[in-house]
């Protein structure tokens, strides 16, 4: 494998180029940092926001005429829960505003129709707290800002392993996958941003054959969490999956671009909350009961279909407008293809595909993590929540006050650090291989281990603990049998290697929740869900033999 | 598999191969020049970034039958049978 000769440096790299990265530059570069961006694809279309997401979580005082702590308790007892540190999205929401119209200052249309203007996802009589915009080209416009601010931006660069010294961070390895074979690139930096986004492909999808018939980006393999725990640094939350709710068998993410009722196979309604279509509420049913397509499906009550037969026709054509914003072209280009008309045929909807959202690093308020110099942002921290907007406002403040960190921090020396010889000859071992295993193979069994034994329907001692085991035993085997034909195959080896690592973690957490919470943690032999654990969040740290775990109580 | 290029239409600018999220193609060399392969179709996405940002329109996408969309007809009226 090449080595570049010369060292790229920066005050800032940004590991990962989505709307926390992108922002994170942004917000680096106008602090007058030298800022790197690192990106494995593009960071004009790459990432879960890669075509577009429509609704932005906003509190404008003077539209919402609340204050910000009862906008606060509204956002975190309706459709916002999961275990996180209210301190946090305090910030998420009082800088979200801020956000927004920085946003419409780099010509991202978030005022569509003229007004602030928010719709979907809401309880009638509740307040509206989505903004709905048009991000169809939100990654061009941001990289087109940040590079106005002289970030620079290095597409196909996969970043793999961080270098520290002293629980600080002073660089990472990366891997240039233009390179037929891949080139390694060296950086040393003052301060890292990491911001890899959602951990997918980590739990069987919705047709486990298609290992990328994903709603949220298929690249994103948590490598983020991974490098960070490998690093040093604590992560929360991992015990707890999140599962998708979508359309069933093509997994897409936006459903309250949806305009319709949830309805039965009947036709009859199946939520509380709205009876009629309206664009205005949407139908927040899966928000509320999160688990209402699982449950009708296994009391064979279900399916549940969304339901656009009364929806107007106003309303249709407006609909299908906002899947241009959502980035859910694909739909609009499904329906023509396979002729379906939305408001004579209805769509299964389902639960489907666990994942790690916002479960990841743990941040503190000024995004930095256990880590000294390490920030994270977006759906790679732990404990805020990361929808785009709390992804934008997280990559705000990550760029901001690593940019301000750097300036008090002098480069480390890099190129004679340990791991940097370690992993050059194991990317090259796996270049070199004649004969092994196709990363497929490891990814697939990766997802079987995870769904059968960490998975979210019921959970024990007895099946986490042989869940771990099994694990360990495929990181050992990939690590000597994984085989790279080129740079690309490359970075889907390291991508399972990262989602092994994450998937140990994650089953250790999940052993050491004694106790039942919330649907997705479901344990045979703790059915109970244990008051002394209320209010508090699970965090781990990897030690020289494996982790160390605790429990902390939620920041107010 | 998806996406599929109209080599007709398309001009080899190489778009779509630089934005691709999933990093599945490749502008390859061939006989008369160069040409848009789909070198990873089972890792595509389905986003149709490229479909989107081609200039000449020069992509369309085939949505497999491992991604059917499940559909019924909407009942006549409530209650009443599909």
């Amino acid at each position: 494998m090449k080595r570049q000769e010369e060292i790229v440096q920066a005050d800032v790299l940004v590991i990962g180029g989505g709307i926390a990265g992108m922002q994170a530059a942004i917000a680096a570069a106008e602090q007058g940092a030298n800022v790197v961006v690192a990106e494995k694809s593009d960071t004009r279309r790459s990432g879960s926001a890669a075509t577009g997401t429509d609704h932005f979580k906003c509190y404008i005082p003077e539209y919402h005429k609340v204050s910000l702590d009862e906008m606060l308790a509204e956002t975190s007892q309706s459709i916002v829960r999961g275990i996180q540190d209210l301190d946090l999205m305090r910030i998420s929401l009082g800088r979200s505003f801020e956000i927004a119209q920085k946003w419409e200052s780099y010509g991202i249309n978030m005022r569509p129709t003229g007004e602030w203007n928010f719709e979907g996802h809401t309880m009638p009589g509740k307040p509206k707290m989505w903004l709905k915009y048009n991000g169809c080209n939100q990654k061009i416009l941001l990289t087109k800002a940040a590079k106005e601010r002289g970030v620079t931006i290095l597409n196909k660069v996969v970043i793999n392993e961080l270098l520290t010294e002293d629980n600080r961070v002073i660089g990472a390895i990366g891997i240039n996958i233009r390179e037929e074979k891949g080139e390694l690139i060296l950086f040393q930096a003052k301060t890292v941003i990491i911001t890899t986004g959602h951990t997918m492909r980590l739990y069987p999808g919705i047709n486990p054959a298609y290992l990328f018939n994903l709603s949220n980006c298929p690249a994103n393999t948590g490598s983020g969490t991974a490098m960070a725990l490998r690093a040093g640094a604590r992560v929360a939350n991992l015990d707890m999956p999140y599962l998708h709710a979508g359309p069933r068998f093509f997994s897409r993410s936006g459903k309250a671009t949806w305009i319709g009722v949830y309805t039965d196979f009947y036709g009859k309604t199946v939520g509380p909350f709205v009876t009629a279509p309206t664009r205005e509420l949407g139908d927040v049913t899966p928000d509320v009961w999160n688990d209402v397509f699982r449950e009708k499906m296994e009391n064979g009550t279900g399916p549940v279909y969304m339901n656009c037969s009364q929806t107007s026709q106003e309303d249709i054509d407006y609909m299908m407008t906002q899947f241009v914003s959502e980035g859910d072209t694909s739909l609009l280009d499904y329906f023509a293809q396979y002729e379906i008309d939305v408001r004579t045929k209805m769509v299964e909807f389902g639960m489907y595909e666990n994942s790690f959202a916002a479960k990841g690093v743990e941040i503190d308020q000024t995004a930095m993590t256990s880590v000294y110099g390490l920030f994270a942002a977006g759906a790679t921290a732990g404990n805020v929540r990361s929808d785009v907007a709390d992804c934008a406002v997280w990559g705000q403040v990550a760029g901001e006050n690593a940019a301000q960190l750097a300036k008090e921090i002098s480069f480390s020396e890099i190129e004679e650090h340990h791991t940097v010889k370690e992993k050059e000859a194991f990317y090259q071992a796996m270049l070199s291989r004649q004969e092994g295993a196709y990363w497929k193979e490891a990814n697939s069994t990766l997802q079987q281990i995870m769904g059968t034994y960490v998975g979210t329907k019921i959970r024990s001692e007895s099946l986490l603990k042989a869940g771990y085991c099994y694990l360990a035993d495929l990181k050992k085997y990939a690590e000597k049998q994984l085989k790279a034909t080129d740079s690309h195959e490359l970075m889907r080896c390291l991508e399972v290697l990262d989602l092994i690592d994450v998937a140990m973690v994650a089953a250790k957490m999940a052993e050491n929740r004694k106790e039942s919470r919330g649907m997705y943690h479901k344990r045979s032999d703790f059915t109970f869900t244990n008051p002394l654990l209320n209010n508090k969040m699970q965090w781990a740290q990897k030690t020289e033999d494996g982790f160390q775990l605790g429990y902390r109580n939620v920041r107010k | 598999m998806p996406p599929m290029i109209n080599n007709d239409n398309c001009v080899r600018c190489g778009l779509c191969v630089e934005i691709c999220p999933l990093d599945i193609l490749r502008l390859e060399v061939v006989e008369n020049g160069k040409q848009v392969v789909v070198k990873y179709p089972e890792e595509c996405w389905h986003c149709r970034a490229c479909a989107i940002d081609c200039p000449k329109q020069a992509i369309t996408m085939r949505y497999p039958l491992s991604h059917m969309l499940l559909c019924v007809d909407v009942p006549k009226q409530e209650g009443s049978c599909v």
